[in-house]
């Protein structure tokens, strides 16, 4: 027998809770970042592990969870690719990249 | 209504077009119009308009019954039809012809007396409109159309009054000949409501032809007479409404001309005159009329005495004979009424623009105490002047006689008042000519004649206007003496006015004087005129004023200063406590409804503060609040059991 289904959820938990934790925690805006992209995967890993469930219990085939992690890697991808765009813009103009000096939008 | 009169008698139709566009040039391009070429443009316009309906005249088939002159629908709405035509009669013939007579002397005047003025093209525009104004007034064929010309006229009064709107004194004179008016306005308004609800129709023919069949003093005719009576007050300043007329000397003195003698002041009378087919049905409402003329006239003779400004007693002058016109179309003399219109026309223009040419010789000078003996220093001023002022004050053979004896002559004979004290309207007016002729005396003594007054400047400039001005005076003391051969009284020869008036005039019984009765009418008419001069030369002449020195002091004369008190009371019982509504509303609108709307205007944007707060700018704050947000909503959907 395989490694059961609850043993991936609950790492995808305790991985989407670190990521939380240190989205909110972090000043850089760099590791920011990264604490999102452990949140994606925390999120892809949940998703992969009911796809294998479902093909094991439900006699079905994991197509549509796997196809579902591969638009959420794209999405991440280009987000990443965006996101770091912005970030070198604002650390050219401020040499800084801690969101807590990046707060002008105020009211 | 016979549609197959001849077509030069359509012409005049076209007088108003003709002085319309004559506004519309000078109004739209006055810009680039110099000084003379904008009096000449105006004058032109109206002397067309006078050969225009000069020819209408000649062509004009005496006997017929008028006929209409229809250009478009006007307005339809269920029963209602009014078309946009003119009235082609006699009587709006004759209007024509004094409007546009009178009118054109009038502007020829004003190019002389408004030289220099920036304003000049304005002025001529608004001159124009004003005569259009009128014929279309004249003109109408309908209640609604009348009505049209009626506003021009008030609004073309309402700017020449205020022509000189950079002193606030002018504007307020202005605006208050326009308030006043509109009071009149309104009872026009209602009279239309209840003449259609009556007569079903506003065609002035359908009216005066339809009104005799209605019974004899019915109470809704006597409604309708009235409120045309407030309105008639309105425009022709007769009590109570005639507060604006001496205020409306405040415009250049040609206008003041114009509105007293060609326009304006003249439209009550016609209006009554128009519609006197129902007055001659609703004797009540007739003997209003006579007893609101009456009553004028003399309270405006009265007061005319007691005016220093040689324009206010003019004014009260014009109310006063106004006031004699209006008896004279209450008691169903309406041909009597009509021909004073023409024979005052002539002789209050003349007295007006001899009072312009003094005002303009001497500078802006306009108070008699500091004038006298100009007849000297201006012959054809003083000439005319004199020939109006013996005209106005009824001297035999001239104009003026024969129309006041005409009205004289009305009040005593008419049945239709004479169950309302029609021997008092009589007695009355006779007391206001003797009055006519005394203050009128006074006020040709005054500027003309005895000794100078003058200030010294002004001594070093008088001068005799340019010919511009004296010609049209001239002409205008031609008219004032031979207008009165228009209508000589019957049993003398042809009254001409009379009979050329009789087939669109309402028709009223009248008593019949036998020949000595007549005479001595023309006789104590006469004696009216020698007894008023004669108490004014030797008040004045003789006496030297001394005897009205002392009578200055009596309330009485003070009471005619002010205008006989009408202003004070208009004041205290219209205007002050108008003048306190609007405070009490202003106070309430400003404490109440202003102040208890402020409390939650002012706490939107405190709360808005408050909610802002949260818009920090830290993106760490938000992407908390995210994820406390995420989590509620999974909690949430979690317990509630929407997990499925």
């Amino acid at each position: 027998m395989s490694v059961p289904s609850e043993y991936f959820v609950a790492l995808s938990a305790v991985l989407f809770g670190l990521g939380a934790v240190g989205v909110v925690t972090r000043r850089s805006a760099i590791l920011v970042f990264l604490s999102i992209e452990l949140m994606l995967n925390a999120a892809n890993l949940a998703i992969v592990a009911y796809a294998r469930q479902w093909t094991v219990t439900g006699g079905g085939h994991a197509l549509e969870g796997q196809g579902a992690v591969f638009i959420v890697l794209a999405v991440a991808a280009a987000e990443v690719a965006v996101g770091l765009g912005i970030l070198v813009a604002i650390f050219r103009h401020r040499v800084t990249t801690d969101v807590d000096q990046l707060a002008e939008v105020r009211a | 209504m016979t549609e197959t009169a001849s077509g030069a008698a359509q012409l005049v139709a076209l007088a108003p077009l003709v002085a319309l566009v004559g506004a519309l040039v000078n109004g739209l391009f006055g810009r680039g119009i110099r000084e003379p070429a904008s009096g000449v443009i105006a004058s032109a316009a109206v002397a067309v308009g006078f050969v225009l309906s000069l020819v209408a005249f000649v062509a004009y088939p005496g006997e017929a019954d008028g006929f209409r002159f229809v250009f478009a629908e006007f307005l339809r709405a269920g029963s209602l039809a009014v078309d946009l035509g003119f009235l082609i009669d006699q009587l709006s013939l004759v209007m024509a012809l004094v409007i546009t007579g009178v009118g054109f002397l009038i502007h020829v005047y004003s190019v002389g007396y408004m030289r220099g003025d920036p304003g000049h093209a304005r002025y001529f525009a608004q001159l124009n409109l004003f005569v259009a104004a009128m014929l279309v007034l004249v003109l109408a064929d309908s209640l609604p159309l009348m009505f049209v010309g009626w506003e021009g006229v008030g609004v073309c009064s309402f700017l020449l009054i205020g022509f000189w709107y950079q002193h606030r004194q002018n504007a307020d004179a202005a605006r208050k000949a326009f308030i006043v008016n509109r009071i009149g306005d309104v009872g026009f308004l209602i009279a239309m409501f209840l003449t259609f609800k009556v007569f079903g129709s506003l065609d002035l023919a359908t009216v005066t032809s339809a009104a005799p069949g209605i019974a004899y003093g019915a109470p809704a005719l006597t409604a309708i007479g009235l409120l045309l009576l407030l309105a008639a007050a309105g425009k022709s300043a007769q009590l109570p409404l005639q507060l604006w007329l001496p205020d409306a000397m405040a415009g250049p003195t040609p206008v003041s001309a114009l509105i007293h003698a060609a326009t304006m002041v003249t439209a009550g009378v016609y209006l009554v005159a128009r519609t006197g087919d129902v007055f001659a049905q609703a004797p009540a409402a007739a003997a209003t009329v006579a007893w609101v003329g009456v009553l004028t006239a003399l309270v405006a003779a009265v007061a005319a005495f007691a005016q220093t400004d040689i324009k206010r007693i003019l004014a009260y002058s014009t109310i006063s004979q106004v006031g004699f016109m209006v008896a004279a179309v209450g008691a169903g003399a309406y041909w009597a009424g009509i021909f004073h219109v023409v024979t005052h026309a002539f002789f209050k223009a003349l007295l007006f623009l001899g009072a312009g040419s003094v005002i303009h010789a001497l500078g802006g000078e306009q108070d008699v105490r500091r004038m006298g003996g100009l007849g000297r220093r201006m012959r054809v001023t003083g000439t005319t002047s004199l020939v109006a002022t013996l005209a106005i004050a009824g001297v035999p053979l001239l104009s003026g006689f024969f129309s006041k004896d005409a009205i004289l002559h009305g009040t005593l004979t008419s049945q239709l008042v004479a169950d309302a004290g029609g021997p008092f309207l009589f007695a009355l007016l006779l007391l206001t000519a003797v009055l006519t002729a005394a203050y009128m005396f006074r006020w040709y003594y005054l500027v003309f004649a005895g000794e100078e007054r003058l200030t010294a400047e002004a001594a070093a400039k008088v001068h005799e206007s340019p010919a511009v001005m004296t010609v049209p005076l001239v002409v205008l003391a031609v008219g004032s003496v031979l207008a009165g051969y228009l209508g000589v009284q019957e049993f003398l020869g042809r009254n001409l006015i009379a009979e050329w008036l009789s087939p669109v005039l309402a028709s009223v019984p009248f008593d019949h004087l036998s020949v000595g009765a007549e005479w001595a009418l023309i006789v104590g008419s006469a004696l009216a005129a020698a007894v008023g001069l004669g108490v004014g030369y030797w008040l004045y002449a003789v006496d030297k004023g001394r005897t009205v020195k002392r009578l200055e002091q009596a309330p009485v004369a003070a009471l005619a200063r002010s205008g006989m008190g009408f202003d004070a009371a208009a004041q205290a019982v219209f205007v002050r406590p108008g003048e306190n509504v609007a405070e009490g509303l202003a106070l309430l609108d400003r404490d109440v409804l202003d102040r208890g709307l402020a409390a939650p205007v002012t706490a939107v944007p405190r709360l808005a503060r408050l909610a802002a707060l949260w818009q920090s700018g830290y993106v760490r704050l938000y992407a908390l609040a995210m994820l406390i947000g995420a989590a509620a909503v999974t909690a949430v959907a979690l317990l509630a059991g929407v997990s499925r």
